[in-house]
């Protein structure tokens, strides 16, 4: 372990809003799919970037764990460096890129492409905890939505999409509903993302630490994206793509402008498991 | 190539880092004291410590010079500070009553006992550059000190004032406040909920973005849901604090701070139909002196209490708390900044997918 920042607890947070922080995971595994509120303190990275994934990482995080951040499926991103340089300099921890050798993942918009085991957890940073949000702007009304399990104007959104535009206009954040009971924002993942929520080895851990929100996904939990008996859910379509790095035709891309030509060229959006590819194959051909 | 997104982020936070230095210490200036912005930017000072929530001015000067002059980012760095603080006592209600007066004005009444103190204001300047500032010398300094006729010395005012709305009180005029009660909420230990508690009210605002908060109160004033405010009393002052401390059997003194208080007198209260009519009260109190943002607070105490069905958004307890906190929303506002590839890809495939949809739709039959 190396030595760590002085000045600071480790992990930053004091060891009572650690404490805090746990008890609310607790209760976020005991209720999947419930948002529940946590005291959020401020953090010396701006609220909205990412503050409620680090919460919950510095709460869980131990001296033997190894660290994954990840941004955009990236681990050298801007973001994910900075975030892990605040946590290797106030815990000291091994970090890793390759998503098989860490302990606690977090990330940023994708939940890696390599399968996750049991003893690995992954914990999501969340702009906006609430699907609802969509539908009806004010928390108090959402919350007593979500109390009486009320999604029906969701519901109606969603085929109103339909009738509009003939297709579901949502992105990332798809609404899914856990263990049959809440419906929750799964973080701003792609669509190609929501079936690894389901049923997985994984424990899942969200964190809006500007909304102020915790909720869990706990392994082998039911994760239904909303669709209708005769129209399905569909993921991302890269049919016909494939990742001009490592040739992968079965990861999600991203369309790349490429420099001076201005032609468009796809890459892997994991780029630690785009990497591993690359070598197998380089390794395959030598 | 391309794809950036590999790897160099390190470095280029590193090299970021050292610009930012550079493009402050550039100018062959001489470096910026702290004490000089202490002093010298004193609203500043105080503007960074309300919504940093921190009573430090030390510490706010140093992250105003930190942060180039930026003053959400200043009071981002105070709070984050601050966040790592002990906290030890809660300190007993201060009685604004003791307050150490260096102004104090109202606009609602001509003739207020203890008389209208103008203080330290820029009220009625002329907004004209002061071009005499340019070359501002100790020894003009100095002499324009020694010249001063204004004397400060504490004997010219005395120690305290009554408050100015206790008069209407006293008559009965004012409603008391129905909500005083609920318990102390410590906004920095819980999320809050609504209908939210008084003291978790007065805290979200006392230390909100006066910006936000002077936009939102201009709002109703303006035309969205008018509460008809009149300044009761603006004061600005030291108070002292007081704490209990298990060695002493009476409350400790420890210490005084400057704060702006802004006392609103509005409208009659809407609804009851029980008693006399009677005046509301709105409450604004903040670190230091700034009197814009007591006053939007004490707007904004006020329109919260609104009971009307159909809320401006000023009087929308949800809509004014959520969207006051000027770290939590200039976080949110910037991280567009991040990249969002992964989301947009997402967008993009909906957008793709529909058009496609539109395309087939409009395509001449039988082709």
């Amino acid at each position: 372990m190396k030595m760590h920042q002085q000045g600071y607890n480790f992990a930053f947070l004091d060891e009572n809003t650690k404490r805090e922080i746990r008890r609310k995971v607790l209760k976020a595994v005991a209720i999947p799919g419930y948002q529940v509120p946590f005291a959020s303190p401020e953090l010396p990275i701006a609220r909205g970037w990412g503050t409620g994934g680090i919460q919950i990482t510095m709460s869980i995080i131990g001296p033997n764990d190894v660290l994954k951040v990840i941004d955009q499926g990236c681990d050298g991103g801007v973001n994910a460096v900075n975030i892990r340089n605040l946590l290797v300099k106030t815990t000291g921890v091994e970090t890793t890129f390759d998503t098989k050798a860490a302990t606690i993942v977090q990330t940023r918009h994708r939940i890696p492409e390599e399968k996750m085991r049991e003893d690995q957890i992954l914990v999501l940073q969340v702009p906006i905890p609430d699907p609802l949000r969509y539908v009806e702007p004010s928390e108090v009304k959402a919350r007593e939505m979500h109390g009486e399990m009320d999604y029906s104007r969701m519901w109606i959104f969603l085929y109103e999409n339909i009738v509009k535009w003939g297709e579901i206009t949502i992105g990332a954040r798809y609404p899914s509903l856990v263990n049959g009971r809440y419906l929750i924002d799964p973080s701003p993942i792609p669509r190609w993302d929501v079936p690894k929520l389901d049923n997985a080895d994984t424990l899942y851990l969200f964190g809006a630490g500007r909304e102020k929100r915790i909720y869990a996904v706990p392994p082998y939990t039911r994760v239904q994206p909303l669709e209708f008996d005769d129209f399905k859910f569909r993921v991302e379509d890269f049919n016909g793509h494939s990742c001009t790095r490592c040739g992968a035709s079965h990861t999600y891309l991203n369309e790349i402008t490429g420099a001076g030509n201005g032609q468009k060229i796809y890459a892997c959006s994991d780029s630690s498991h785009c990497d591993k590819l690359r070598r197998a194959r380089k390794e395959g051909t030598d | 190539m391309g794809y950036v997104a590999v790897s160099g982020g390190s470095e280029a936070i590193l090299k970021a880092e050292e610009l930012v230095a550079y493009f402050r210490l550039k100018g062959d200036s001489a470096p910026l004291e702290v004490g000089q912005i202490k002093e010298q930017q004193r609203l500043a000072v105080d503007k960074v410590m309300g919504e940093g929530a921190l009573y430090a001015p030390t510490i706010a000067a140093l992250s105003l010079k930190q942060a180039e002059g930026d003053n959400i980012e200043a009071s981002f760095i105070v709070r984050a500070y601050r966040a790592t603080r002990a906290r030890r006592y809660v300190s007993l209600p201060a009685d604004t009553g003791e307050m150490k007066i260096i102004r104090r004005i109202s606009g609602a009444f001509q003739d207020i006992p203890g008389g209208q103190i103008l203080g330290p204001t820029r009220d009625y300047t002329q907004r004209l550059v002061n071009f005499s500032l340019l070359d501002e010398e100790r020894d003009s300094v100095r002499d324009f000190l020694m010249g001063l006729d204004v004397q400060m010395s504490a004997q010219q005012l005395p120690d305290t004032f009554p408050k100015v709305v206790e008069l209407l009180r006293r008559e009965g005029l004012l409603v008391e406040p129905s909500d005083a009660g609920g318990g102390l909420c410590d906004i920095t230990r819980e999320s809050i909920s609504f209908p939210c508690r008084r003291s978790a009210k007065l805290q979200s605002l006392a230390r909100g973005e006066t910006g936000a908060m002077m936009a939102l109160a201009y709002s109703s004033i303006r035309g969205y849901g008018d509460i008809h405010p009149y300044l009761g009393e603006l004061r600005v002052g030291t108070v002292p604090l007081r704490i209990n401390h298990p060695g002493a059997n009476e409350p400790v003194y420890v210490g005084g701070i400057l704060v702006t208080e802004a006392e609103i007198i509005a409208r009659y209260d809407e609804g009851d139909k029980s008693g006399k009519p009677q005046l509301t009260l709105g409450y604004g109190l903040c670190f230091g002196h700034n009197e814009l943002k007591a006053i939007s607070m004490g707007i904004l105490d006020r329109t919260l209490l609104s009971r009307s069905a159909h809320k401006a958004p000023a009087e929308d307890e949800e809509f004014v708390l959520y969207h006051i906190d000027g770290i939590e929303s200039s976080g949110f506002v910037a991280h567009w900044k991040l990249p969002h590839y992964v989301t947009f890809q997402s967008t993009l495939d909906r957008l793709r997918r529909t058009r496609k949809l539109k395309e087939d739709e409009d395509a001449p039959a039988g082709l």
